[in-house]
């Protein structure tokens, strides 16, 4: 036993076999990406900025039942809803609070009609803590912008739910 | 009239092979980084110019417009003495470094004398630097630094004991011209395993980076320093470890020699085939520090007096009774 590892000592085998994994390794694919030109795979799961979508016939989903507002763990939603003139129950004001939300997605999954949702959007940080008070026009808005996005995902996603 | 005309032609000599070196310094710090970063399967730097070539010279610029801190408690003199003798040790060196038989700046007779002088005297600038920060870890840093570049020494001189006695010269060209039929690795093997290890401590490259170890001593004797002066610590080191790999391949890799001595090889200056050998031990340089622990204080101490040490002794009588007792002493 001790002469084989005298001799594995001398003859620096561990060295070696590391430089020749080593060179192995120089000639495989790279693991990280080159990030803003390159963008890594996101699961049609992911949970990232919020929006609020519409019916195709540009009508919001949202009918004003607060389940989200309800559910949010971070109590990040707040939701004012009236009666609109043609008698159907719509919000007048929902603002979620992007520094209380901890992106947990119990907003979306407790959404009955697919109106909330959270996108595949990961890139929205803001220089001042008023831009990400996100109020309703903003959260349409970004449905508008991802509506394509969003449909496909909820499609993908849908089997498993 | 006459005079000034012999110092230009000096100048425009020594320029000549200054900015080359200075700009391969620059190159091999970049590959130093890709390969690194390549075998831990990273992209590296790959921004600045094609393929992050142009990396070095975005950090020099940033380098040159930070503002230099001199710690007030420290000896202001030898603060900025440090960086400046280190850099130009690193420097002075390269005029012995023939790249073809007559491609050398300084043919002197000792040029091996005066690489290992000019390499020990490295130490100084290293503890100057850590002695005038007047600060507990660039203190330790340079402490370590010195004792280790010193050990590290004894063990590189004997091994160029081994290859002089080969030889019979201390001319660095006769030393390349001696390995035409056979270059030095082969006979000297186990001595050019123990220059490269030592040549990575002397160097204070991974796995002997005890002098800047970040998690114990912060940055070690660099730890004060900023700016331009920190740049020309760092550019001194990598001056130094292209320094080593010209020596190693002079040494052992028979310098500008082409590796095949046949028709077409015979064309290509020496000086291609010697920048290819120093290439391929820094490739070498750049992989072990991708694959290597750092060792402990003792270890390396163990290693350096009492390993290589009597190895390299051991090998020297070995080749001065193999040369001796078959005649092949070289004549002087």
């Amino acid at each position: 036993m001790k002469i084989t590892r005298f001799l594995k000592t001398i003859f620096m085998t561990d060295f070696v076999g590391g430089l020749f994994i080593a060179i192995k390794e120089l000639f495989k694919t790279k693991k990280t990406i080159n990030y803003p030109f390159e963008k890594g795979k996101i699961s049609p799961r992911y949970r990232g900025e919020h929006a609020l979508r519409r019916y195709p016939n540009g009508e919001e989903r949202c009918i004003a039942c607060k389940l989200c507002e309800a559910v949010c763990p971070a109590q990040a939603i707040t939701i004012e809803s009236a009666q609109r003139s043609d008698g159907s129950r719509k919000t007048t004001r929902y603002d979620i609070d992007m520094m209380k939300c901890i992106y947990c997605g119990l907003c979306e999954e407790s959404c009955p009609v697919d109106a909330i949702v959270q996108g595949p959007n990961f890139e929205f940080s803001t220089e001042t803590r008023e831009e990400l008070y996100y109020t309703k026009d903003k959260l349409l808005d970004n449905g508008d912008r991802w509506e394509n996005i969003l449909a496909a995902n909820i499609k993908t996603d849908n089997p498993y739910r | 009239m006459e005079y000034l005309n012999i110092i230009f032609q000096e100048v425009y000599k020594i320029l000549f092979l200054l900015v080359p070196v200075l700009v391969s310094v620059a190159m091999i710090v970049w590959l130093d980084r890709r390969v690194w970063a390549f075998v831990q399967k990273r992209q590296g730097p790959n921004v600045v110019g094609p393929f992050g070539l142009l990396q070095s010279l975005a950090d020099a610029l940033k380098y040159i417009f930070k503002e230099i801190i001199i710690p007030a408690s420290s000896n202001k003199v030898i603060f900025i003495l440090a960086p400046i003798i280190t850099m130009t040790l690193a420097l002075i060196a390269w005029a012995v470094i023939p790249f073809s038989e007559n491609q050398v700046l300084a043919n002197i007779n000792v040029g091996i004398l005066y690489i290992f002088a000019v390499s020990s005297l490295g130490v100084y600038g290293i503890i100057m630097g850590g002695w005038a920060s007047n600060s507990k870890y660039p203190f330790l840093g340079s402490i370590r630094s010195a004792a280790q570049m010193v050990s590290y020494e004894v063990s590189i001189g004997i091994i160029i004991i081994n290859v002089l006695l080969c030889v019979g010269s201390l001319n660095l060209n006769d030393i390349v011209i001696a390995q035409q039929n056979m270059w030095f690795i082969i006979p000297l093997f186990p001595m050019f395993v123990i220059f490269f290890i030592s040549a990575l401590a002397e160097t204070n490259r991974p796995p002997f980076d005890l002098p800047e170890a970040e998690a114990e001593l912060v940055a070690g004797y660099q730890t004060e320093y900023s700016g331009m002066m920190y740049a020309m610590f760092w550019l001194g080191e990598y001056a130094n470890i292209l320094l080593m790999c010209a020596l190693g391949s002079i040494l052992f890799l028979g310098g500008w020699l082409s590796p095949i001595d046949l028709y077409p090889f015979n064309l290509i200056p020496g000086a291609f085939w010697l920048i290819l050998k120093i290439l391929l031990l820094f490739f070498l340089f750049a992989l072990v520090k991708a694959i290597v622990p750092r060792y402990r204080y003792d270890q390396l101490m163990r290693l350096g007096w009492k390993i290589f040490l009597p190895l390299s002794l051991t090998y020297v009588v070995l080749t001065a009774s193999y040369l001796f007792y078959f005649n092949l002493l070289p004549k002087i």
